[in-house]
């Protein structure tokens, strides 16, 4: 570990200052300091700490939409009622963040900026057409979280720039989401392979799709092919394999630890039909549990009630 | 550069001067002298350095001692009474069969307990879920389980 130099700010003008001079900023820590202990990257020389900042806690309605402090944690996201009515596939993504001491502590400010392909919040917010607020000493700009991620681990902001918070516009009625993961295991786990679906119905027909695919190129982003394929559809079973295999070829994973390119690669199509059907029943009125995922693959302890 | 924070441990404050990557484990083993939390992974994989960090369980290995200043931290060592009874989590631990080795128990324990703050009547999924963040290579896990469900009953 090499921080030589701390500070807890007291202000976000005084975080904003810090990182004009070069610090970095640490919220709940939970992928700076691990990614530090395995030797992925030293903790920054200087750091400033912004988690006592109450400024950039809570989640509010805003003007048409959410508005979620970068301090949000993903306990909060998942128990959120309106999270969980309002933006379901956000519900799904934070509930299978970490493991509940991850949660706790883990914020949506921090899961964002550190833009890891495999991250679970990315695909719902883009979905939802998230725009991030970004506050410097020169001002704020809103930058939409499509514009956000730049490649694994990088942003389009500028190192000056503070995350302050989060705005997610309420999606028009009749729409259901999912966000589901193939997972190795229930906790500790982050996206082999993930996918996002929001779709819209207006008298049985699909009349807005979007579809995200996670750890499988270097940023999470949505497949406009795989959206076409159900739009204007019934939302039948042909119309949701046709998108998911227009989601599967849009992929170009790599082979890691977690798994080679040609098992993400097969797997692809699964996950996004898991996460399409989900969101479709969802939008018709049908209970499917958040988190999706363990309830999706199967699993017989579905998890969180 | 060291840096002067006070940790609230078990509701005892304690001084420290610390360097900032320094992590709550490191400092809570090495400066406070409660030894009781582990390091398994350190990596925020097993949860056997878990402690509650104002109530809520956060993985001590992962994170800044320096970001806890001021905090209220609950290691295993707090769960007892001060006059040295066991919690009825600990008690129902070793009645059950939920200790072989020993070394997740603080964790389990301390995960445990934040469950039960939180939920005090949880389903056994809702156990085996809250503690699925700590890994035990001994019990296999029934024993655990069983063990939560007893210190639930009897706290009820």
């Amino acid at each position: 570990m090499s921080t030589s130099t701390y500070t807890a700010a007291a202000s976000v003008a005084e975080a904003v200052q810090a990182l004009a001079g070069g610090a970095r900023p640490i919220a709940g820590g939970t992928d700076l300091v691990v990614g530090a202990r395995g030797g992925k990257a030293p903790l920054p020389d200087s750091l400033v700490a912004i988690h006592n900042l109450e400024e950039l806690r809570g989640i509010s309605e805003s003007e048409g939409g959410l508005r979620l402090g970068a301090l949000v944690t993903h306990t909060e996201i998942e128990t959120s009622e309106t999270v969980r009515a309002r933006l379901t596939a956000l519900a799904d993504a934070s509930a299978i963040v970490g493991s509940h001491a991850t949660r706790h502590v883990g914020t949506i400010g921090g899961n964002v900026m550190n833009a890891s392909p495999a991250m679970e919040t990315g695909g719902p917010l883009i979905c939802f057409d998230a725009t991030v607020t970004l506050r410097s000493g020169s001002g704020e700009r809103e930058l939409a979280v499509s514009e956000l991620f730049a490649g694994p681990g990088s942003t389009t902001a500028n190192l000056d720039e503070l995350l302050v918070a989060v705005s997610i516009p309420t999606p028009a009625a009749g729409t259901g989401s999912c966000y589901v993961r193939l997972e190795y295991r229930r906790q500790m786990e982050i996206a082999i392979v993930g996918a996002t679906s929001v779709v819209t119905l207006d008298g049985g027909r699909v009349s807005d799709a979007r579809i995200a695919i996670t750890a499988l190129a270097p940023t999470i982003h949505r497949v406009a092919e795989a959206e076409a394929a159900l739009v204007g559809s019934d939302g039948g079973e042909q119309a949701v394999r046709a998108a998911a295999d227009a989601a599967a070829a849009a992929s170009r994973p790599i082979s890691d630890v977690r798994g080679s390119a040609e098992y993400r690669r097969a797997m692809a199509a699964v996950i996004a039909r898991r996460a399409i059907t989900a969101a479709l029943a969802r939008a018709r009125g049908e209970h499917v549990p958040i988190p999706a995922s363990p309830a999706l693959h199967g699993a017989t302890n579905g998890g969180a009630a | 550069m060291r840096y002067e924070a006070t940790l609230n441990v078990n509701g005892v404050g304690y001084p420290v001067e610390i360097e900032p990557g320094r992590s709550l484990l490191s400092v809570l083993r090495s400066e406070v002298g409660l030894t009781g939390s582990k390091e398994g992974c350190d990596d925020s994989e097993c949860g056997a350095c878990m402690v509650l960090l104002d109530g809520r369980p956060v993985n001590s290995c992962s994170y800044l001692a320096i970001q806890a200043d001021g905090r209220e931290v609950t290691t295993i060592e707090g769960l007892a009474a001060a006059d040295g009874e066991l919690h009825p989590l600990q008690r129902a631990f070793l009645d059950q069969g939920g200790v072989q080795c020993g070394f997740c128990t603080p964790g389990m324990l301390i995960s445990a307990k934040a469950l039960l703050d939180e939920n005090p009547q949880p389903s056994e999924d809702e156990i085996r879920l809250a503690l699925s963040g700590n890994l035990c290579r001994c019990t296999g896990y029934s024993g655990i389980v069983r063990a939560v469900q007893t210190a639930a009953r009897e706290l009820a």
